[in-house]
């Protein structure tokens, strides 16, 4: 079997598997050998890539695989794979597996939330891989509406209004998106004289320009919306607040990066141009973001509101970076997503640690848990170590990856807004340190909180998973960003004039 | 000759982190600090093989040639820019080499006493080593990049390093500050970082540096606001300097780092990396010299004497003494900023580079002796005001001797190691301009003025009663006061007569020879006879002297007690402007104005659909209503239409 297509059966034959399980210890036990065999599969991705590039392959995809799918209309099952999306996979396998973990005491319908949650990454999976458009449509929507069951079932503090709001704005996302897709699908020509959803065949294609300009902006935003573009993040916020553990890991870990993903390889790429008329535009958005969400982050006060801030600064480097048209800030772009997701992910499974010891996230509420967990609160330091970019961490090499990158944009506006983005340097230090002050040092604030249970073994498997990554990429990256620049090469040509 | 060796000078250390960090953090004492000890002798030991053989056998013929000991691609940024790790050795880096590793080393062994029965004594290591790999790492960077990298990582075993005792609420606020206010100073430095590589398409120090005017000049030609885009660039690199190395107006955090304990005071905020600032520019001190003819030194100077000035204003004000020596830290490093700020190029007019880094040389071991030594009474005392000391020098005599020596040494006594370089640092600025020479005369006395006030106050003054017998320090913290207190005394001679600092260290690589100029010698050491004598008649007995001249000084001595309000400004432009106005401005808007309209267009949506479904009654005599009302209504339209 092709090993690309491999990634979307294993989860779901694990999600079958689910459906005949009894009890929760059985539903945990089979969702985590599920996750550990993609985990494996996704290594053996990796492996088999870095062989076929090493045997001297530079085909722009390998591992193809095209089926039909509804003849008439054209749609095929494609998927096919670069070097951005095996890292993307890794990250999701990484945090997925991690996932499954963190979520290692959900004891209500606990088969249910396991079939929801693999779902999911099912979807993430099959987003990354596919080359039809349709194809990577149908997987996005199998990604994002399981996110309103998980919440509006599973969440804490108002989960339908959270559940509700996130998954309306993240369809209204989907609506404009589907309107570029359909665009795109009915202004393309092949010799057949069909319609096609297949990206490699519609990136030879020219759009004219009025086509990119009228359709960008929906595909952008559409994808933007579920990257957090601001202004239309605050579904995030929200939605992280209620979710449960492991699905704001999943959703602010991966979901969103598809987004961003999505922005890059499907806005951007297939419209350059309208990319460029717009490129002003959206600089300023997001540029703007970069510096917001780190205020703003600085007087929240729940520890997941805080993150959630922190991920609209953080992942609007990413559409910030994005709208450099450098190789090397599209470079720290990819890099952030994964550097971002790694840290999220990180972020979020602490939290749920700690408020699943303490049942609070209000940061006053609590104070002095490094003498009590000092297992969890030292990887929490580590962590918003790595998120304000501390070198030998993988905030750092994405950042200065998109630094320099923006700096080599030379356009006045350009360099005005890199300054503001590179000035968020300091406000994430400023929130960052008021957490581990507040929450971590001095005094133990809540008598309450003396006898918190120690770590667990699968919260270590967490921690270990998802550090071992931020502290791999952080401290040998040059494998990873020159597989990012190989396979920025064939997409660099559509911004060169 | 291989010099791949010297690539373990900061390794070892590392290797020391993760293992004390990993496994030895919770093993018996003293089991953690030997981990740490053996990790930084190995590079003790490696690093003087190095500068032996960098200075007395490679180099033999006095070229001094820098060597790119080891060079390794660590990230591709783009065609142009990659980023490199690596060694590189010349003057100034293998001469930082021993000092970081002599005072680590010292400090390491002092901790060993001085940390023993703490209950982090474990991590007390981890963190240490962690500095001492970072800080090495420094020193040897091959490129802006590398620097930069190991800049961060010096930032953060600092942060850890005062906030240590993380239940005290003045080392979290202490931490956080001096954090914020060096990532302040480094979002500028990275900025600067941007800039000069973006205009000369590398990081690498020694292809920066060996570029010549010309080739600056074109490939700074655009200009920035009346600055070529380098010299605004090396500016910015400067502000970074000017953050860590505590310089006026970003010198604030320094005195509250002193809530670390007091070996890390010793180490890191008076020895090491403190002087990174220095350190940098001097590393790019020909690009900084051949760009705009020196333009941004000029600005180097200026902010080097005024943080020397005002520091040391402050610091005969302050009742602390680890702060008295925090301020004085700031003002010896102002000396070595106006050095640079100073210096010529060739031959002799390269005097003020080669007295800052001699100043930076002598200046680690006199100044973290006294933080030891300073260590050694607040262990014995178990206060850090010198209004609960005094008489000291009976019940601490090896502490006594020590501070006196390093006490003279600082204050520029002939023959102590700070009256060499001092000297010449008064000697470059009076080749410069005289301005800069009688600021720096001026501070020299008020140097020795804080410095014995401290003395005088601490072991004399009064014999008074305390509440435990103070008693002298074991023998690892003694020792270590009397290797660095012995340094303190001969580092200036030795290197000034035997194996002069002008034959190594210049900024050309040419040799110079260096001379005392004893009228102005004459000067500075008069006035810090003055100062001393001055000290002496306010403190050598109980009286109430001080405070009538402090009282005759009224504004003024409030102001300076106060540190000129400096504090207090950044604070309000932080917590009331910053985080006040924009950030909770920003929330609500956040808040009410976007989260608001989504929730508009929700709840317009759901009222909408409550005011329209009630057209769907599901009453059929509704529906018949509402048809024949739209019969009657279209027929009345068609008929309009028609007759018309």
């Amino acid at each position: 079997m092709n090993i690309l297509t491999l990634l979307v059966v294993i989860p779901a034959l694990t999600i079958l598997g689910l459906i005949f399980t009894k009890g929760y210890k059985q539903a945990r036990v089979l969702s985590a050998i599920g996750m550990g065999l993609q985990f494996v599969a996704t290594l053996y991705l990796v492996y088999m890539y870095f062989q076929a590039r090493g045997a001297g392959n530079t085909d722009a995809f390998l591992f193809d695989q095209n089926l039909v799918w509804y003849k008439s209309l054209n749609i095929h099952y494609h998927v096919a794979i670069d070097g951005i999306g095996v890292l993307m996979i890794l990250l999701t396998s990484v945090v997925t597996f991690a996932g499954v973990f963190a979520s290692w005491e959900v004891k209500d319908l606990t088969k249910e939330f396991f079939i929801f949650l693999i779902m999911l990454a099912m979807g993430v999976f099959g987003f990354f891989i596919a080359q039809d458009l349709f194809t990577m449509f149908v997987f996005y929507e199998i990604a994002v509406i399981p996110m309103y069951v998980l919440i509006g079932i599973w969440g804490t503090g108002p989960k339908e209004y959270s559940a509700m709001k996130l998954t309306l704005m993240l369809m209204g996302g989907s609506a404009l998106l589907l309107v570029a897709l359909l665009g795109i699908y009915f202004n393309s020509e092949t010799a057949t004289g069909l319609h096609t959803f297949d990206m490699q065949e519609l990136s030879k294609m020219h759009f004219p320009f009025a086509f990119q300009k009228f359709f960008f902006p929906f595909a952008f935003v559409g994808f933007g919306v579920l990257g957090a573009l601001f202004p239309f993040h605050t579904w995030s916020p929200d939605g992280h607040a209620s979710a449960p553990t492991a699905v704001s890991m999943l959703h602010a870990g991966v979901l969103m990066k598809l987004g961003s993903y999505g922005a890059f390889r499907v806005a951007m790429y297939l419209m350059p141009e309208g990319a460029v008329y717009f490129a002003n535009f959206f600089l300023v958005l997001t540029g703007f973001s970069v510096i917001y969400g780190a205020f703003v982050a600085v007087r929240k006060t729940d520890l997941k509101f805080i993150n959630a801030y922190s991920s609209v600064s953080h992942v609007g480097l990413i559409l910030f970076a994005l709208m450099m048209f450098t190789k090397t800030a599209f470079t720290g772009a990819i890099l952030q997503m994964i550097s971002h997701g790694l840290m999220t992910a990180m972020f979020f499974g602490l939290i749920g640690m700690i408020y699943g010891r303490t049942h609070t996230r209000e940061i006053y509420k609590m104070g002095g848990l490094m003498k009590i967990l000092p297992v969890i609160s030292a990887t929490y330091v580590i962590a918003g170590l790595a998120s304000l970019g501390l070198p030998g961490l993988s905030g750092f090499v994405a950042e200065m990856n998109i630094f320099v990158g923006a700096w080599e944009n030379p356009n006045l506006l350009n360099r005005v807004f890199s300054v503001i983005a590179i000035s968020a340097i300091v406000v994430t230090a400023v929130y960052i340190l008021r957490v581990v002050g507040v929450l971590l040092m001095g005094p133990l604030k809540n008598p309450e909180h003396a006898n918190l249970p120690k770590v667990k073994w699968f919260e270590r498997v967490v921690i270990i998973l998802l550090m071992g990554s931020i502290v791999g990429m952080g401290t040998m990256p040059l494998w990873i960003t020159d597989t990012i620049r190989d396979s920025l090469i064939p997409i660099m040509e559509k911004f060169v004039h | 000759m291989d010099w791949s060796y010297t690539i373990w000078i900061p390794l070892l250390p590392l290797i020391g982190f993760l293992i004390i960090g990993f496994v030895g953090r919770k093993l018996p004492y003293p089991i953690p600090g030997l981990i740490g000890i053996t990790g930084i002798f190995g590079a003790l030991v490696l690093s003087y093989i190095t500068a032996y053989k960098y200075f007395f056998v490679v180099n033999a013929d006095m070229t001094f040639e820098p060597i790119k000991a080891v060079e390794t691609l660590w990230m591709t940024f783009s065609d142009k820019l990659h980023f490199n790790m690596g060694v590189l050795l010349d003057p100034i880096s293998v001469m930082m080499l021993v000092v970081v590793t002599t005072v680590s080393f010292l400090v390491h062994l002092y901790s060993l006493g001085y940390m023993k029965g703490d209950p982090g004594f474990g991590r007390f290591f981890t963190f240490l080593s962690l500095f001492t790999f970072s800080m090495l790492g420094l020193v040897i960077a091959t490129n802006l990049f590398q620097i930069y990298f190991f800049w961060e990582l010096v930032g953060v075993s600092s942060y850890l390093l005062i906030g240590f005792y993380y239940e005290k609420p003045s080392a979290i606020l202490a931490s956080k500050k001096a954090f914020i206010v060096t990532r302040f100073a480094d979002f500028f430095f990275l900025i600067g970082i941007l800039v000069i590589s973006y205009y000369t398409e590398t990081f690498d120090f020694l292809t920066l540096n060996g570029m010549s005017e010309s080739a600056l000049a074109s490939a700074g030609s655009t200009s920035f606001m009346g600055m070529s885009v380098l010299a605004l660039g090396l500016t910015l690199a400067f502000v970074g300097g000017a953050g860590k190395s505590a310089m006026f107006p970003l010198h604030i955090w320094l005195p509250d780092a002193m809530e670390g304990p007091t070996p890390v005071s010793a180490l890191i905020h008076a020895a090491t990396m403190v002087v990174a600032g220095v350190f940098l520019v001097a590393r790019l001190f020909p690009m900084y010299y051949h760009v705009d003819g020196g333009i941004v030194l000029s600005i180097i100077a200026f902010v080097g004497a005024s943080s020397s000035l005002i520091a040391a204003i402050i610091a005969t004000t302050q009742m602390d003494i680890k702060r008295v020596l925090a301020f004085s830290t700031m003002s010896q490093i102002g000396y070595m900023m106006l050095s640079l700020g100073v210096s010529g190029y060739d031959g002799h007019h390269g005097l003020g580079y080669t007295a800052s880094m001699f100043h930076l040389f002598t200046h680690a071991f006199f100044k973290s002796l006294l933080f030891l030594a300073a260590g050694s009474i607040i262990h014995a005392v178990h206060s850090n005001y010198m209004t609960k000391m005094g008489g000291l020098r009976k019940h601490l005599p090896i502490t006594h001797i020590t501070f006196l020596l390093a006490s003279l040494a600082i204050s520029g006594i002939y023959p102590f190691a700070g009256f060499f370089s001092k000297d010449a640092i008064l000697d470059a600025a009076h080749m410069h301009s005289p301005i800069y020479f009688w600021i720096g005369w001026f501070v020299a006395g008020l140097t020795a003025f804080y410095m014995f006030r401290l003395y005088f106050r601490i072991f004399w003054y009064e014999d008074r009663e305390y509440h435990h017998t103070p008693h002298e320090s074991p023998l690892t913290m003694t020792v270590p006061l009397m290797i660095l207190a012995l340094l303190s005394v001969v580092s200036g001679f030795i290197f000034f007569y035997i194996l002069p600092f002008g034959t190594y260290i210049t900024p050309t690589g040419e040799e110079f020879h260096m001379h005392i100029d004893w009228t102005l010698a004459g000067l500075s050491l008069a006035i810090a006879v003055v100062g001393i004598f001055i000290a002496w008649f306010m403190y050598f007995k109980k009286n109430n002297k001080a405070e009538k001249v402090a009282n005759s000084f009224g504004m003024l001595y409030k102001w300076a007690y106060n540190k000129f309000y400096i504090d207090e400004i950044y604070m309000f432009v932080t917590k009331k402007i910053m985080f006040g106005v924009v950030s909770a401005g920003w929330m609500w808007f956040d808040t009410k104005i976007v989260d608001g309209s989504m929730n508009l267009i929700g709840n317009t949506t759901v009222k909408t659909s409550y005011a329209i479904k009630k057209l769907q009654s599901g009453k059929m005599q509704d529906y018949v209503l509402a048809v024949v009302v739209g019969a009657v209504a279209l027929g009345a339209i068609f008929i309009y239409i028609w007759t018309r």
